[in-house]
């Protein structure tokens, strides 16, 4: 059966290398051109537990995973047990009878295909480890879509390559035998996917994105203590470090980390921190540090499911309040909600330059969800991040006698020195301060200087776009969202449309400053105003009645840990009377 | 800049410790320890002809932060506790500045103890002068981590109840390789401690006991003279040994000063390549090609 789109779903005990054979899957299609997108689904446990790994691939282009499943790819019972009831009219489920007594479950669906595939058998006769059933589950996989097995093979070659040539023949021959199971034994041809355009595509999660642009922005100090779902990120950093010059500093806690990326920017390099809501409290203080003493910091925040320790390896948008109000005291900073990986590479690079030009913290959020699925993309023109220092002053000829660091400007933006250089001694105060950076505490002062640094937001605002909008403008129904619900509406949206339902998309990637002017004509014009939100508070809606006084009253919101289906906001929409 | 510059530079400005002065006096106690120290900082420099740009000193809060509006040199007044990560950042961005922290006794060990923990086991070529008066000083008066068992003060009317913190043996055994202790009310020795712990390649750890004349009424000046003994007038101290440097810093009734401890091990910066050839802050960004890192993506 020729199709446009299939959806994938591997699952099984943590541990069985889940991961990576989804990411495999994912490979075998973007690398000839199909647009991906993935969601990988685990416990917060390195054994036991159940793990998913979803793959939707399609020869058009794609914004989220969806409900449907084609193929289940079952490496134990639960998963059968758990997820067939995801499995599309005639599609497939592949199992191992050795590990899956399912006699009373395929009496549940009478209308899909089971399929055994003998994984552990086949891995004992070819005496390779028990890990290797994946490949085998990858060959059948392949066999059942009529793709090209020679993609899956050089896929292998690519990533155990370093491992040496006998787990390399190893892989192959697991995922030839899956292959030929399902080719030559069962004679099964399930799908083939429409042909694209052959031309390979990068594969990446919106983690990559942010360490990709922050390495072409010139960030030479990054700091992090592991929290999940950043911790890919310092990762990346690492493994990178002594080829892009870049010191990558795993620290004692999430205080350190913040206070040495402001101590790096401080001396006249760029600097940027990750973490998720936990980290991002202990930083809350050193935040207010950066903006006293007006050092550039990007902060990346990958949101999970909180309070507390939450759920540490689930998605959810609960902290943008947090993020636009996190720390004592009154001061200006940038949030920033990518919605997918592209905007995260080209915001990773604004940040950079907004921080410093502005000399301020910006924050970028991300959630789990973001942070760590895969989308497919065409090459990144990473020309189009370029670097604006703002007034940094690098040599000692530029700086004027009797420098002040906090030189009390038209825009409220001063100029800022590479410390250690002659002539631009000063002091960088948490204190209030004079221009000079002197402990002051007069009320003229300080007036001064807190006119001084809301200043910049009249230069900033105009710097930062209003929400892009997707869609016909003269919808039936609006949709505000921001963030990482921008996928899953949009399919919904293609959805809708198909049911000539017009809706569209308001979508903030800028959070704070807030500009309320530029939404409000909007808002006035919608018939129907609806927030989606992935937090139980509807926090958009909230800075948006902040901002215009406009109260958004229908909400699609979600916080069971997991990110919208498409189907979902479809049903949500259509319940709006 | 190596040694050689700094030296033409300072026959040209002639160096004074009044070079370090800022335009604004100290506002501590008369008679308050601080004097000591902030006099003698700035001899110290003299000494080593440092001059003024090439220092960074990065301050915690209390009355020892509050040295930053009183000496000149490139100055970060961070958050309470907060100065010894701050000061790690700094030098891992630029390994050439000569790098100072200041900072309290509830500073560096209370609040910011997991710091002092840490940056004492990573061994950058930082210098840490604890300045310890064994009270807080600045809120006008409670107990400090550093306070004495049964110490009377307005947290603790009923005397404190824990036993205080040993900041030396601490830096010891978490493995700075300067340790050494000096006294505000000996200048002249504790001088000769803060130019062996500057010029020291590695974490050089300094506790400053320092006398808090408004609040403190027991660790006074005479408190200490009655107390105090040299390591260096001791027979035999072998300041290279872990053991017995360990052993002088859990002695209660006197109070040794003077270094317990140097040896020499590799820094931090020794260890990272990346920055073998210039600091990090002299290397351009303006297009760095990322081609190969995009292509790892396919």
């Amino acid at each position: 059966m020729k199709v446009s789109n299939i959806s994938w779903k591997i699952g099984g005990e943590a541990g069985f290398g889940i991961m990576s054979t989804g990411t495999i899957f994912s490979k075998i299609f973007a690398r000839k051109g199909y647009y991906v997108v993935d969601n990988n689904e685990y416990p917060s446990l390195i054994r036991g537990g159940h793990n998913t790994y979803t793959v939707r691939v399609s020869s058009n282009e794609i914004f989220s995973i969806d409900k449907d499943i084609n193929i289940l790819v079952a490496l134990n019972e639960e998963t059968i047990k758990l997820h067939q009831e995801e499995v599309t009219y005639g599609g497939y489920i592949i199992y191992d009878e050795n590990n899956s007594d399912i006699g009373e479950l395929k009496k549940a669906r009478k209308d899909i295909n089971y399929i055994m595939v003998p994984f552990s058998k086949i891995v004992t006769e070819l005496g390779i480890p028990g890990v290797m059933i994946n490949n085998v589950s990858l060959g059948a996989s392949v066999a059942l879509l009529n793709y090209d097995l020679e993609v899956l093979k050089n896929i292998i070659r690519d990533m155990f390559g370093r491992k040496g040539p006998e787990v390399v023949s190893s892989n192959i021959k697991s995922s030839e035998f899956g292959y030929k199971y399902i080719k030559e034994k069962l004679k099964i041809n399930a799908y083939e996917l429409e042909i694209v355009k052959p031309i390979s595509k990068m594969l990446l999660t919106g983690n990559d994105a942010v360490f990709m642009g922050a390495v072409r922005s010139g960030c030479k100090f990054y700091a992090a203590y592991p929290m999940t779902p950043s911790s890919s990120i310092l990762e990346s950093f690492a493994s990178i470090e002594n080829d892009y010059n870049i010191v990558t500093k795993h620290a004692e806690d999430e205080i350190a980390v913040i206070n040495m990326a402001i101590g790096a920017s401080f001396t006249g390099v760029r600097a940027m921190v990750a973490t998720s809501g936990g980290g991002f409290s202990l930083m809350n203080e050193g935040l207010g540090s950066a903006a006293m003493t007006e050092t550039p910091i990007v902060i990346i925040l990958c949101q999970r499911a909180a309070p507390a320790t939450g759920l540490p390896t689930w998605t959810e948008q609960g902290d943008m309040l947090f993020a636009i109000h996190a720390s004592h005291g009154e001061f200006l900073r940038v949030v920033m909600a990518p919605g997918d990986p592209e905007e995260c590479f080209y915001l990773t690079g604004k940040a950079f330059n907004l921080a410093e030009t502005y000399q301020i913290p910006v924050i970028v959020m991300l959630d789990k969800y973001l942070s760590e699925n895969h989308f497919s993309y065409e090459k990144f023109d990473f020309k189009n991040i370029t670097v604006d220092r703002g007034k940094l002053l690098v040599k000692s000829k530029d700086i004027d006698t009797g420098y002040k660091r906090y030189f009390n400007t038209e825009d409220g933006i001063s100029p800022r020195v590479i410390t250690g250089i002659e002539g631009g001694i000063h002091i960088a105060n948490s204190d209030e301060h004079d221009e000079y950076g002197y402990s002051e505490d007069g009320a003229f002062n300080r007036k001064l200087m807190v006119d001084k640094r809301f200043r910049k937001i009249k230069k900033l605002i105009e710097e930062i776009p209003p929400p892009r909008i997707y869609g016909p403008t003269d919808a039936e129904i609006t949709i505000w969202s921001w963030g990482s619900c921008k996928g899953p509406i949009l399919e919904a949206m293609n959805i809708l449309n198909q049911k000539e339902k017009k809706v569209n998309l308001i979508h903030f990637t800028y959070l704070y400053p807030f500009d309320g002017e530029s939404i409000e004509g909007i808002i006035e014009k919608s018939n129907k105003n609806v927030v989606v939100e992935n937090n139980k508070t509807s926090q958009l809606a909230k800075i948006i009645m902040m901002n215009t006084g406009h109260r958004i009253k229908n909400k699609i919101l979600k916080y069971s840990g997991r990110q919208f289906l498409p189907g979902e906001i479809v049903n949500g929409i259509e319940q709006i009377e | 800049m190596n040694r050689n510059e700094r030296k033409s530079l300072r026959e040209i400005y002639d160096l004074k410790p009044g070079d370090f002065n800022t335009e604004r006096k100290p506002t501590w106690c008369l008679g308050c320890g601080n004097y000591g120290i902030w006099n003698t900082i700035k001899k110290t420099f003299v000494k080593l002809k440092l001059m003024p740009h090439e220092i960074l000193i990065v301050y915690g809060i209390g009355c020892a932060g509050n040295g930053t509006n009183f000496i000149r040199t490139y100055a970060f007044h961070s958050l309470h506790g907060r100065a010894l990560p701050v000061a790690t950042g700094a030098k891992l961005a630029n390994h050439k500045l000569n790098v100072i922290i200041m900072g309290g006794d509830g500073d560096g060990v209370g609040i910011g103890g997991n710091h002092f923990i840490h940056t004492c086991r990573r061994n950058l070529d930082m210098t840490y002068i604890l300045h310890d008066n064994k009270i807080y000083g600045l809120t006008t008066g409670q107990t400090a981590p550093t306070s004495d068992r049964g110490f009377k003060t307005k947290s603790t009317p009923s005397g404190a109840l824990e036993r205080p913190v040993n900041p030396v043996a601490m830096a010891l055994i978490c493995g700075a390789t300067f340790v050494a202790r000096g006294f505000s009310g000996d200048t002249k020795h504790l001088l000769d401690i803060m130019r062996r712990g500057i010029k020291h390649k590695g974490f050089s750890f300094i506790e400053v006991l320092q006398p808090c004349v408004t609040f403190n009424k027991v660790n006074t000046y005479d408190y200490y003279r009655d107390r105090i003994y040299k390591l260096e007038e001791l027979k035999d101290y072998d300041q290279s040994r872990m053991d017995e440097a360990i052993k002088q810093s859990m002695e209660e009734e006197r109070i040794p000063i003077g270094t317990f401890y140097e040896v020499d091990r590799p820094t931090y910066e020794d260890g990272l390549k990346q920055i073998e050839r210039k600091p990090l802050v002299d290397h351009m960004i303006a297009d760095i090609d990322i081609n190969r890192l995009l292509n790892k993506f396919y």
